[in-house]
This record gives structure tokens, sequence and C-alpha cells, in this order.
């Protein structure tokens, strides 16, 4: 069976991000851009099935600018065996995201898709359940465990109240939550190796996709700040401040 | 044209999170519907009829419904979309699951979580882990959108006299299945909805130490919440995580224990009203939002916190 795994380029986590002064996007010139946290679960879990004699092959996917070939570079380097670039510089929205997604499985034909279950930079959580959709296809979004066999997939999913077990028939979509496995890092032989693994570069025009944005975004703007705080001694001192000052208790 | 509110419901109980989505679709309209799919769950429609601002109940009742699976509530909601203007849910791990399905059925983009209704076609939502606020505008036909519950007020739940209709419930869609559900119970107030919440991160060291948060969230009414460091090392279940990819909460009062501050986390619980940070190391993040810390070892603060909430209630 083969498993696709869309990936994307973000802003690194561990970065601060700052809005331009005339509010019209988010400064990412010289910032460190690293693959979404949530898809190097998915890859993880791609490979991992690979290795268990489940899947047969991982097909990793990113929608974008031509440098989000570094970022299937990196899937590859992790385990993936060959990438695709849907290569765009327009603003790439979900329901797009979706919409190349589903030419590329028409065209591919996996068994199953995992995404990771959001972006860290927009944070939609869209993209998955939008492309389940779009298939037709049934949907575990949230994963924490995932057991596929027999055409069929046992999935663990995190929700509010705690978690929930749901069986969907392949094919479908899976979405990854941070506990469904800790991704493996790149050893440097394998990202030597990475670098001669196929990379096909496809357009959204060839696979017949308009990706005109639906949303325009209006502005841009930072949070007000929090007024700067107070160190108190002890637990003493904070219970009275908690009681007496801002009424907390 | 109406608005229509997915409610979320365990098939007995209207979850409070509708009620913050209600407040959200008064500032888009005064005909507010409220889409009851459930199993059996005539109570849940009764209580939705009565909370104020809502004007009519549809009620789909099948068993079919009884666990929100996503690909069977989409069926059923795209099917009455195209009456509304607006289709909104609380941006619950339900909701999150199924408004993206739907929104892509109807073939219109969604906007997540929002924050703010600026007018019917534009709205304020986070991005980048809260760190920038995004004023979005929609021209889609029907606009789906989710609702972060915490920032805005509950609608009152009395007051409102909503006519119930039934809904003719949509064909159930087969290739999903609902096993089973293991949810957490710990006799406290819900995490997402809770007044006072004291969560605990690494610092805590162990599932065990983690009943020194019990004790203090039992004196002050709290709900007990964690980190994801803390919920990565098995300290505590994932539905106890605050954060940008856990639960975002804004209670009157978080006190973060053992918690350094990344920015994951405070993307969950930043707005909260006042911040109370216990952390050993001075240079903690955590102490830039908060109102009020203390620099010291955890495992000696709760104790005496401890003890000085029982003088408070003695005295």
């Amino acid at each position: 069976m083969k498993v696709l795994v869309p990936v994307k380029r973000v802003v690194d986590a561990n970065v601060r991000v700052r809005v331009k002064a005339d509010g019209s996007a988010v400064d990412i010139a010289n910032v460190k851009l690293s693959m979404n946290p949530f898809d190097e679960i998915s890859v993880e879990e791609a490979v991992r099935l690979k290795e268990a004699g489940v899947a047969s092959e991982v097909v990793v996917v990113s929608c974008g600018v031509q440098a989000c070939q570094e970022t299937l570079r990196t899937a590859m380097a992790t385990g993936a065996d060959r990438g695709i670039l849907v290569d765009t510089d327009v603003e790439l929205q979900p329901l797009a995201v979706a919409k190349l997604l589903k030419a590329l499985v028409d065209k591919e034909q996996p068994q199953l898709v995992i995404l990771g279950k959001q972006a860290i930079d927009d944070d939609s959580n869209q993209v998955g359940q939008m492309l389940a959709a779009l298939l037709g296809w049934p949907q575990a979004t949230f994963a924490s465990k995932v057991i596929a066999e027999g055409g069929k997939a046992e999935v663990t999913r995190e929700i509010d109240g705690g978690l929930e077990t749901v069986e969907v028939d392949l094919p479908a979509v899976i979405t990854a939550d941070l506990r469904l496995n800790t991704p493996r890092y790149a050893t440097l032989p394998n990202i030597m190796k990475a670098k001669k693994k196929p990379l096909d570069v496809v357009t959204p025009d060839a696979l017949g996709v308009d990706v005109t944005p639906r949303l325009t975004t209006v502005k841009l703007a930072e949070p007000a700040k929090r007024e700067a705080g107070v160190r108190v001694a002890d637990a003493a001192e904070l219970v009275t401040r908690l009681k007496n000052v801002v009424h907390a208790i | 044209m109406a608005i229509l509110i997915i409610a979320e419901h365990d098939n007995q109980v209207l979850k409070s999170a509708t009620l913050n989505a209600v407040t959200a679709a008064a500032r888009l309209g005064e005909d507010i519907h409220v889409l009851v799919a459930g199993s059996q769950c005539a109570k849940v429609a009764e209580q939705a009829a009565s909370v104020a601002g809502v004007t009519r109940v549809r009620v789909a009742d099948a068993a079919h419904y009884g666990h929100a699976l996503a690909e069977n509530l989409t069926a059923l909601i795209v099917k009455v979309a195209p009456d509304y203007s607006h289709v909104l849910a609380p941006a619950t791990t339900t909701a999150k699951n199924v408004m993206p399905r739907v929104a892509a059925l109807l073939d219109v983009a969604q906007i997540s979580e929002i924050v703010a209704v600026e007018s019917v076609d534009t709205f304020v939502r986070p991005v980048y882990a809260g760190n920038v606020l995004a004023t979005v505008r929609s021209a889609e036909r029907i606009k789906v959108v989710t609702v972060r519950t915490t920032a805005f007020a509950a609608a009152a739940a009395q007051g409102g006299a909503a006519v119930v209709e039934a809904l003719e419930p949509a064909p159930e869609v087969q290739g999903s299945r609902f096993v089973n559900q293991q949810l957490t119970h710990s006799g406290r107030p819900e995490l997402a909805s809770a007044q006072r919440v004291i969560s605990g991160g690494r610092g805590m060291g162990s599932s065990e130490n983690f009943a020194l948060l019990d004790d203090i969230a039992d004196k002050l009414g709290a709900a007990v919440g964690a980190s994801r460091a803390a919920v990565d090392a098995g300290f505590v279940p994932n539905d106890y995580q605050v954060g940008q990819t856990g639960k975002v909460i804004a209670p009157q009062l978080y006190i973060a224990v053992g918690i350094s501050g990344a920015i994951q986390h405070l993307a969950g619980m930043k707005d909260s009203k006042v911040i109370v940070a216990i952390n050993k190391d001075e240079e903690a993040p955590i102490f830039q939002v908060a109102d009020y810390w203390i620099v010291g070892d955890l495992f000696k603060v709760l104790p005496e916190l401890s003890r000085e909430l029982d003088k408070l209630q003695q005295g």
C-alpha cells in the first residue's frame, strides 16, 4: 500500500514572529524555516508503516515555493521514498491545498494519506478534513495511535475529554496529533542518500486546480502586551495579593 | 438569512461551549438556529431552546449521530447549510473534526477559531500560536466559522423560547465506526470552562507529584491542566494539555507551576485574567506574562500555598 504524506514548510516553532510595520505580513526575512512539527510526525508514522511491512512506498508532497524542496529532502532523509513539489508562489489557503492534494491522490492512488493535524503558522487545522471530504473518504483526525491492517485502520484520537477510538475503512485520511510518535533525526548518510531520491515538480495548472485565495487578509497585528507583573516573596504574600488586590480567590 | 450553530453535546447535556458560539452569532444577526444532531438527544434540544437569543432548534435524532462522527454530521450539515449565511460551531475537537469537511463540500473557505467579529464578513483570528492576530474577510456565500470559546462570553442558558422542530436525518454514511471512548473523570470543573486552573509542567517531575496540584485545585475549586512537556513525559493524560495544540483557555485565575513558558504553552493561557507562575528558574519566560510570580522550589512553595489557603478558609 502506498502512503501519501503532505508536508509544509513553516516558520520554525522556536521563532517568535514579528508583524511588518505596515501590518501587511509577517516578517520572515532571515527567519529559520522548518518542516511543520506535526508533519514530521506524519512522515515518521508513514515510514514506520513501511518498516513494519504495511506500507510499500511513502510519497511526500509539498505545495508552495521552490524552497519547499528542502522540506521534501528532509522528509526523504528520514525515510520517505520520493517527493513531489507543487510549485507555486501564490499564497495557498487550506481549501486550495486540499484540492491540489486531491488531484495528486487521483493520480497516485494511495490507500492512506497521513497529514499533520495543523500547521503552526496559520493554525487552521483544516486540510486533512477537507481532503477527506473532497475524496469522499473517511477521516480519523488528531491520531495518537494507528493500527492499519486488513483494509482498515483503527485510530485512537485525542478529543477534549480524553481519547476516542474509531475504525475507518481504507482508503482514508488520518491526521497526526503530538503523541502519535517521536520523529527520528536524519543521519548524515541518509541526508546524502536523500539527495539522490526522485523529486518531481508539478504546477497547480497542470493539476487543473484553481488556487486563488478565498479569504482576504485585511491586516495583521500583534496582540496587546500584558502589563508587567510583580515578583512576590512567598505563598503568604501571593495569597494576600490574590485575595485583596485582584480578588481572584 | 439566519445563522446556524452546530450544538456541542453528549446526547444528554448541551455543552457550555455552545453558549459562547451563540454570543458570537448574535454579533452577526438576530435569527439564530441551533442544530442538535445526536441519538436520543431530546433533552439537549430542550436545553438549546431555552438559550437566550436562539430562535429555532432543529433536531436530527438518529443512531448514526450518536458519536458525532464527522462523515455523518457533515452529510447532514451540508444539506441544511444553504439556508444560512453563516454556519458556526465552538472550536471543540468535535467541531474541528467536522467543520472543515463541511466547508470543503460546500466549496467554501473555513475561518478557524475566531476571537472577534468585525462585521458579517470580517473576523479576527489568531495565527502563529496567538502571537499575531489576523483580520480576514470572506466573500464566500456561506461563512463556515469555528469560534474560540474563551473570546466570547457565554449566552444565558435560560430566557429563550425557541421553536423546536424535527429535521429528517441524512442517510447513514458508511466507512467509519465508533469503537470506544476513554474519558478522564476528575470530579473537578472542566478544564476548558473552569474559572480557575492550576497547571503543572515538566518541573513537577512525576505523575505522583501532580497530587500536590490536585490538593490546591480542590481548595480553589479549580481544574488541573498541564504543559505539553508534562503530557509528553506521561505525567498526565493528553486532555490536560493547555497550549497552541491543546486547549486554549482563559480562566479568571491561572497558576502555572514548574512550567517554563514555551511559546506554544503561552498560546493556550495568556488571555487568562490573572496569571501566577511558580518556577525555580529566575529567567523562565512564563514570568513575562505573569501578574505575580514566585521564584522558588515548587515542592516547598506548593505545601506553603496549601497551608495559606487553609488559613484563608478558616479565617
